[in-house]
Order: C-alpha cells, then sequence, then structure tokens
C-alpha cells in the first residue's frame, strides 16, 4: 500500500522494512523464535564442526570403547571408542545438508510442476494431477525406498547424490499438490492475461509471473519438508539404505551393532536420537510459525 | 447403495492399473542387475553363462512388453510372481506376513483413537489456556520423535527398570493371547503415539470449527449441560474430518511399521519391504507396492462409505 502512495519511500524503507519484519516475527511467535534459534545453533555447530566438536568423529580408540559419559566424552564412546559427542556434531552437518538440499529440490521442482500444471490447465493438468494422485497414495518412506533401490549408491564430494534425490522426489507431488491450487486462482488473475496478451512465452509467464506469487506456501512447505527430510534421512539411514558408514549420520549411530547395547551403553541410544527428535521439533516449530506469519488461513 | 459401491469398485481398476504400470517401469528403465547382483553377493566371479541361465529362469531375458503382460496377467489372478531373491511366490511371502503387520496396525489404531480424541477435543475447550499450550507440545514432539528411537526407548526402558524383554517370536493370536498382546503391543504403542498426534490435531482444529457453528448455541440456548453440547453435538460433527485423518494415516501405518518392525525384530510386511528394497528384489517391491495402493484404494472407499453413514445430509451419488 505504501509503494503506491509514495514511491520514493520505498527504496530508503527496504531494509528497515525487512528489519521491521525480522522483529514482528520475533514478537509474534515466540516458539517459532525458539526453533529458529536450535536451528542457528546446529547449523553452526555443523559449519563448524571441525573446531567445535572436542574429538575426531572418526578416529577409533580400543582404549576407551564405550566409556560413559565423563567431562573428556560428554557423551560417551561407541563400540568404536569414537567421541559420541563429536559423531553427533558432525552428524548435524550431515543432517542439514542432506535435509536442506533435498527438501530444497523436491520443493523447487514441485513448485515448478505445480504452477506449470495449473497454467496449462486442460489435458496436462489432468495427466500430471492423475500420476500425482498415485505418488500421493504412498508413504514418502515407501517412496523413497523404491528410490533408493532403482538409483543405488553415488558418492560425490562425500555425499550421496541418489540419498539426496531419492529423498527430494518423494516431496515432489506433495508440493505439486499444494502450489497448483495457489496457482490456480493466480492463473485466472488480469495481469496474467496481460502478460500473455503482451506475447510473453509460456515460460516466462510460468518463472516470471507465476512462481513469485506462490512464495508463501512455498516457503512454508519448504521448511515444513525440511523436517521431514531430516526424519527420512535418519530412517533411512537406520534401515542400512541411507548414509555408510564411517560418515557420521544420527539415524546411522542408532543402527547396527549400536542398538546391541542397551544395558551396557544406554547413551549410545539416548544422544542420538534426542539430536534427530530436536531437529526435527526445531523445523517444525519454525515452519508452523512461519505459517501462521505470512499466511493465517494456509493450511499444508 | 448397491450400485455405488459397484461404480466405485470399478474406478479402483484404472488407480491400480496406473500403479502397476508406474512401479513396474520405473524399477526397469534404471540401472543396477539384480543377477549380477545376487550371483556376485559373495565376491565371486561369475561366467556369462551363469548370468544368462539366471535371467532366464527368472524370466528377464524376454522383452519388456511380455515381462509386462506376464505380470499384468498374474495380477488379475492374485499371482504376483516369485521372488527374486529367495524364489518364493511373492503371494506367499506376503501372506505370512501380513496377519502380524495387520494386528499391530489395528491396535495401533485403537491407541491412537482412544488417546487422541479426548486428547483433541480438551485442547480446543480450553483453547489458549496451558493445558492446550501442553497438549499442543506434547503432539508436536509426538510428531518429531522418530518412531524407531522411541521404539528402542521403550525396550531399553523394559529392559534397565523391569528386567524384562518382549517375547521373541511371534505366535497368532488365538494360538497364544499372551505371548502374542506381549510382543505386539510395544510396536502398536510407539506408532499409536506418532498416530495420535496426528489425529490429535486434527480434532483439535475441527472442534475449534464446530463450536463456532450455530447449533451448538441453539443447544447451548436449549439449557442443554455444556458435557451433552459437547460430546452430542460438537464431537459427533467434528468426527466426519478426523475420520479421513484416521483412515488415511491407517492405510499409511506401513511406513512407520518399515522402520519399528525393525527395532522389535518383527518379521511383518515392512522388514520384508527392506529386505526386498536392500536386495533390488524388483518382484517383491511391486507385490508390496500392490497391497499398499490396494489398502489406500479400499481405504478411501470405506471413509465415503462411513462419512454418508454417519452425515445423513451426504447421499450415495
Amino acid at each position: 500500500m505504501a509503494d503506491i502512495s509514495s514511491p520514493t519511500t520505498k527504496v530508503v524503507d527496504a531494509p528497515r522494512r525487512q528489519r521491521g519484519q525480522i522483529m514482528l516475527f520475533v514478537t509474534t511467535q515466540p516458539m517459532g523464535s525458539a526453533g529458529l534459534i536450535v536451528i542457528m545453533i546446529m547449523m553452526i555447530a555443523g559449519i563448524f564442526a571441525e573446531s567445535v566438536a572436542p574429538h575426531d568423529p572418526v578416529t577409533m580408540n580400543y582404549m576407551a570403547m564405550l566409556a560413559p559419559p565423563t567431562l573428556e566424552h560428554p557423551f560417551g564412546t561407541d563400540a568404536y571408542g569414537r567421541d559420541v559427542l563429536s559423531r553427533i556434531i558432525y552428524g548435524a552437518r550431515t543432517a542439514l545438508v542432506i535435509g536442506l538440499v533435498s527438501s530444497f529440490l523436491g520443493s523447487s521442482v514441485g513448485a515448478l510442476i505445480g504452477v506449470a500444471s495449473a497454467y496449462f490447465g486442460g489435458k496436462t493438468d489432468m495427466a500430471i494431477q492423475r500420476l500425482i494422485d498415485i505418488l500421493l497414495s504412498f508413504p514418502i518412506i515407501i517412496l523413497a525406498m523404491v528410490m533408493v533401490a532403482i538409483l543405488g549408491r553415488n558418492l560425490w564430494l562425500g555425499i550421496d547424490i541418489n540419498l539426496v534425490l531419492a529423498i527430494a522426489i518423494p516431496i515432489i507431488p506433495k508440493v505439486a499438490r499444494v502450489t497448483r491450487s495457489a496457482a490456480l486462482s493466480i492463473r485466472e488473475l488480469p495481469y496474467i492475461d496481460a502478460a500473455r496478451t503482451a506475447g510473453f512465452s509460456h515460460a516466462r509467464i510460468v518463472l516470471r509471473h507465476m512462481l513469485p506469487n506462490v512464495m508463501a506456501p512455498y516457503l512454508i512447505l519448504l521448511t515444513a519438508f525440511i523436517a521431514q527430510a531430516i526424519l527420512l534421512e535418519a530412517s533411512l539411514s537406520f534401515l542400512g539404505l541411507g548414509v555408510t558408514e564411517p560418515t557420521p549420520a544420527w539415524g546411522l549411530m542408532l543402527s547396527g551393532n549400536n542398538a546391541d547395547f542397551y544395558r551396557e551403553a544406554p547413551w549410545l541410544v539416548l544422544f542420538p536420537g534426542l539430536a534427530i527428535s530436536l531437529a526435527v521439533f526445531a523445523f517444525n516449530l519454525f515452519g508452523d510459525s512461519l505459517r501462521d506469519f505470512l499466511d493465517p488461513k494456509f493450511k499444508a | 447403495m448397491v450400485t455405488y459401491l459397484l461404480k466405485r469398485l470399478l474406478l479402483m481398476i484404472p488407480t491400480l492399473l496406473g500403479v502397476a504400470l508406474l512401479v513396474f517401469f520405473m524399477l526397469r528403465v534404471l540401472p543396477g542387475d539384480i543377477v549380477e547382483i545376487k550371483l556376485s553377493a559373495d565376491g565371486a566371479v561369475v561366467s556369462q553363462q551363469a548370468l544368462e541361465a539366471e535371467r532366464a529362469r527368472l524370466g528377464l531375458d524376454k522383452p519388456l512388453a511380455a515381462q509386462l503382460g506376464d505380470w499384468l496377467v498374474g495380477l488379475t489372478t492374485g499371482d504376483l510372481g516369485r521372488s527374486m531373491w529367495t524364489n518364493r511366490p511373492v503371494y506367499d511371502e506376503i501372506a505370512t506376513r501380513l496377519p502380524l503387520t495387520f494386528q499391530v496396525a489395528l491396535m495401533a489404531t485403537v491407541i491412537a483413537v482412544f488417546v487422541a480424541l479426548p486428547m483433541g477435543t480438551l485442547s480446543a475447550l480450553y483453547r489458549g489456556s496451558w493445558l492446550d499450550y501442553t497438549l499442543r507440545i506434547v503432539t508436536m514432539a509426538g510428531l518429531a520423535v522418530p518412531s524407531f528411537w522411541l521404539g528402542m526407548l521403550v525396550i531399553m526402558m523394559l529392559l534397565l527398570w523391569f528386567d524384562w524383554l518382549p517375547p521373541l517370536g511371534y505366535k497368532p493370536f488365538w494360538e497364544d493371547p499372551i505371548a502374542n498382546i506381549s510382543l505386539l503391543i510395544w510396536p502398536a504403542l510407539v506408532i499409536g503415539i506418532r498416530y495420535s498426534a496426528v489425529v490429535a490435531r486434527m480434532m483439535r482444529s475441527s472442534i475449534i470449527e464446530v463450536m463456532q457453528e450455530d447449533y451448538i448455541r441453539t443447544a447451548r440456548a436449549k439449557g442443554l449441560f455444556e458435557r451433552v453440547v459437547v460430546a452430542r453435538h460438537a464431537m459427533r460433527n467434528a468426527m466426519l474430518p478426523t475420520i479421513t485423518v484416521v483412515g488415511l494415516e491407517f492405510a499409511f501405518l506401513l511406513g512407520g511399521l518399515v522402520v519399528t518392525e525393525q527395532v522389535f525384530n518383527l518379521n511383518g510386511i515392512g522388514r520384508l519391504f527392506v529386505q526386498a528394497a536392500a536386495n533390488n528384489d524388483f518382484t517383491l517391491i511391486q507385490g508390496i507396492v500392490m497391497l499398499i495402493a490396494l489398502i489406500f484404494v479400499m481405504i478411501n472407499l470405506l471413509i465415503d462409505v462411513l462419512y454418508a453413514l454417519l452425515d445423513p445430509r451426504i447421499r450415495f451419488q
């Protein structure tokens, strides 16, 4: 509104208004802000893992196998004498990289498909929606497991690209369905007609005129699916279908032999699971608040 | 009613056919040769002849169209082919494991409904109070905790505090009900917690919506006790959207069971699927995917029928 009445103040106000938005989020969404703080801490820990972690996550130490929590090893050590806290800190890197990248990939491709489907309408829309119906009738972990079976492994810079894809692909239909319904109403607006009359290409109308207008649902879904992706990565790694040793990953820390030490080393079970829960909880909290903040009417 | 059901059952065929085609082609277009993986599993060098012979035995040497034809024809008679790994009929592999998985799913549903309905209703009626806040945080935590970890915590708690572990090995309920329940109640509880979190959230929002309806005001104006207003008028109407969530979550339970069965060492469908995915056992993956799709369409039909039975405004068309 302010843009129309006083266009000259817009440029000056932009940074201040942005800061105002952040302040508004913090004051109106205390829970979401708490989630955001946890996310920031995890990100910092993941990025600077080399300097934050007290030990190397992969060095085995047979002198300190299954050592209980002490000052030296606050979360104890595992069956190979590796420091659990350090593995959790490095695990944050694995979880966040895979969670962020696969949610970003899945949500972006999904939004593009959803918007294009709404824009073209007719038979194209019908065909795409029937395919999405089919994909939506499966739990996302089942789809991800089928993808793992199909794609196999493909390591690149220490990250399993195919694992990222296997997690991203099940996200696509969910995001496409929601963004499509948001885009359907945009399609009818005069400025889309105007763009069409101006002779712009379909690609330009979809990318430049429609996509920016589904930004709010896109951002909400993106954060919501980061939580899902982290949970999915942990589950797949737990099943032996995700991240492989010796890469530190939370789900992997709970799988295989590590589960045999319930009596001897409960800390092996306790801390990695807490890390997963905390990360997913924080992203869910932040995502829900972001939804209330950006679009109170929107339901994912 | 009968014509409606028949029509709906007929409409399932294109959906199921779509799933069948999709899963078949997805599994074939991509690399990864099961025969090579299987035969060289123990690191042995395999001759070309052995590979060819195995491919012929599994029917993988036929043209794709013939393979697809065989599979689709088999589907109509319930013949899902043979597992590429164990060579047992896929139908038998699934049928021997289905009762266990189905029982856990059913128990989890009962737990979820009994926990979630009061939770969601209370949360909505005392909206904004400390009770609402606590319940909402609990449900959010229920959604964040991975079910395999929750299962491990349950086992650890039983072991460390009670020095007791669930019995090993599954016994059908009618053979040994006590052993059966004392084994399956734990995974059902673990799955049920997440399930009830989802249902409670839905129940909360639909009660909030329903409480603003005119008929609630009318019921109060008639001088009914608030208890009656909530139980007879609000909860009944809020049940409709909640039933959808209960049904869809039931259809999706296998997703949670995939990991939970692993934790509790249960030999169910979830575990079978993990093995199938790890071994690239295409026929087995296809069979289980078809089972999930079939459950999904049946549940959807069931939800629609329940809707019409519970809400007299909805008629079968």
